[in-house]
């Protein structure tokens, strides 16, 4: 942000910008900042819905602990974090190579693949599950009729499957979030770049290893802190499809706050869960905005 | 020829089955008759008799209709609130400036990076406490809180592109700061404008733990809400009626994202950077 200095005609309005500011700081102070803070606080409270709590300590955070629910769900989120993760980036970057190639119909497919992620998650989240239903799954119907089973999945009922259902859902949702990232970081990489690298006689392969990853690298930290944020704080996709069953075994840490604080009423114990996200979330918030500077 | 099959048209099948697959099945069980719905028997790729019964029963059945305009109103008043506030704040930072400015742009965009899913907790007290549980309306406040973030980030950006010698040479000639801001650089800031509202209204339509949380009443829900709240009900899945939501809940999205597929997707990639 090198060009945030004023310019001359404008200098000495200090005070003007501060209050241009003013509008959008108070919301966030108030609905943000302030919320963050108490979030942190009733963690620390036994507070029930509609009934102001006590400061209990750590109370919370021991219950937790000792909690097989709670160990589970932390297990769960950090898999399905660098599963998902992991899968999205691959699949994400593979088709912006495919896409930032020249072919008939590409602007088609650039807007059209990129649905996914622009429909609202729970609605297409319905769609998953119905792809998931016990009975009338068409990969079971397929599979069948192929003679390859003679009995239907049940994708959602078994903990493992239940997992991998929940975590195709979110490959699917997040793939073209990588793809809109990594297809605008590669047509940003000068074309005489890899003129020169063709002149030498280098291989695709070689090529993309190393010319086009190396630029992209920085790209990629922010693509991933980003998508890590988000997907470790999923709740959408788990609560539609699962609700974090069967047995608590799919439960994201916010899947399992809004249990016990909403349906639960145990505000307190919700909120010390959330809380657990936080440091994870600093680091990663971190992460992003010292990419996000280098890179500019 | 061969490598091109391999290196494009093979994988883009594969990717373009996986993406789109699942809008296919939403379409096609949105006029699937319940008798084909569950039945073993028939090819479940295609329907015999599309029928309008659950987009029909949908429509005049249920609250869908109500949490659609309630819906719309949400998103676009916490669009309209977030833009112009988001505007003024990215003029403050990039064109007036004052200490410690380009800390507060950065503490702004780090706001973004504070999830919903440890904010719902508190706020759930908070509207508890201010009587604002269960009413529409307290939604377009606190959607502010993630979009104003991206808003603001978003506009710095494209104010950052507007040249500096536009607004000097209209101080020279006379012009006040207020009729530079507003004559001057807020007209030049359409195109601008535009993209922080399509994102604004999307994220806001898009939006699930919030309303679900704070909004009880059938009549106050909002389509994600309402469709798996009123329409998942015990064991009894009404799955023609919610995929006919499904479709008809995406279509606003959609037909703004396809209206304006390059400046999403140049917006979307510019919030990335610095």
């Amino acid at each position: 942000m090198a060009d945030a200095r004023a310019s001359p005609a404008l200098r000495g309005g200090a005070w003007f910008g501060a209050a241009l500011v003013a509008p959008a700081a108070i919301l966030l102070l108030l609905l943000l900042a302030y919320p963050l803070g108490l979030g942190v606080w009733l963690g620390f409270q036994d507070a029930k819905i509609g009934a102001p709590g006590q400061f209990i300590g750590m109370e919370n955070y021991q219950y937790l602990a000792d909690d097989p629910v709670f160990r589970l769900t932390t297990v769960n989120t950090i898999l399905y974090t660098i599963v998902t993760v992991l899968l999205k980036l691959f699949l994400g970057l593979g088709l912006a190579l495919v896409l930032n190639r020249s072919f008939a119909g590409v602007r088609f497919f650039r807007s059209v693949l990129l649905l996914p992620y622009v429909v609202p998650t729970v609605l297409s989240a319905f769609a998953w599950w119905w792809i998931f239903d016990p009975q009338f799954s068409f990969i079971s119907w397929t599979l069948v009729r192929l003679g390859l089973l003679d009995h239907n999945i049940d994708f959602l009922g078994d903990s493992w499957l239940a997992r991998g259902s929940l975590m195709i859902a979110n490959i699917w949702r997040g793939t073209p979030f990588f793809t809109i990232g990594y297809l605008a970081g590669l047509q940003s990489i000068p074309s005489d770049v890899y003129e020169a690298a063709q002149i030498d006689g280098a291989r695709a392969f070689r090529i993309f290893r190393e010319i086009t990853w190396p630029l992209l690298t920085p790209l990629t930290v922010i693509l991933t802190t980003f998508s890590a944020i988000f997907t470790f704080t999923d709740f959408q996709l788990v609560w539609t499809i699962t609700r974090g069953g069967p047995a608590n075994a799919t439960h994201l840490f916010v899947t399992l706050a809004y249990q016990r604080a909403i349906v639960g009423g145990a505000m307190g114990e919700g909120a010390a869960i959330a809380g657990v996200t936080l440091p994870a979330l600093a680091i990663l918030a971190f992460a992003a905005l010292r990419a996000i500077r280098e890179r500019a | 020829m061969k490598s091109r099959l391999l290196e494009i048209w093979l994988p883009l099948l594969l990717f373009t089955l996986f993406l789109l697959f699942p809008f296919y099945w939403m379409a096609l069980t949105a006029v699937r008759p319940n008798q084909e719905l569950v039945s073993t028997a028939t090819n479940p790729f295609i329907v015999r008799h599309p029928t309008f019964d659950h987009i029909r029963y949908l429509l005049s059945g249920t609250g869908f209709p109500r949490w659609f305009m309630t819906t719309m109103g949400i998103a676009t008043g916490a669009s309209i609130l977030s833009v112009a506030v988001s505007w003024l704040a990215a003029y403050g930072i990039v064109r007036v400036g004052f200490p410690g400015a380009s800390a507060t742009g950065l503490a702004i965009y780090l706001g973004y990076l504070v999830p919903p899913a440890i904010l719902f907790i508190p706020l759930a007290d908070i509207l508890l406490k201010l009587g604002w549980f269960d009413r529409p309306a307290a939604l377009v406040p606190v959607y502010t809180t993630f979009l104003i973030p991206f808003c603001t980030w978003l506009l710095m950006g494209y104010l950052k592109s507007i040249p500096r010698e536009i607004e000097e040479a209209a101080m020279v000639d006379g012009a006040g700061r207020l009729r530079v801001m507003l004559g001057i650089v807020l007209p030049l800031s359409g195109p601008g404008l535009i993209s922080a509202f399509i994102f604004a209204f999307t994220l806001s339509w898009n939006e699930y733990l919030y309303a679900l949380v704070f909004m009880s009443a059938p009549e106050h829900k909002t389509v994600p809400v309402g469709l798996a709240t009123e329409l998942v009900r015990g064991d009894i899945y009404q799955w023609g009626p919610l995929m006919a939501g499904a479709v008809l809940g995406c279509i606003p999205v959609v037909v703004i994202y396809f209206l304006f597929v390059d400046r999403y997707v140049q917006g979307m990639s510019g919030a990335l950077k610095g």
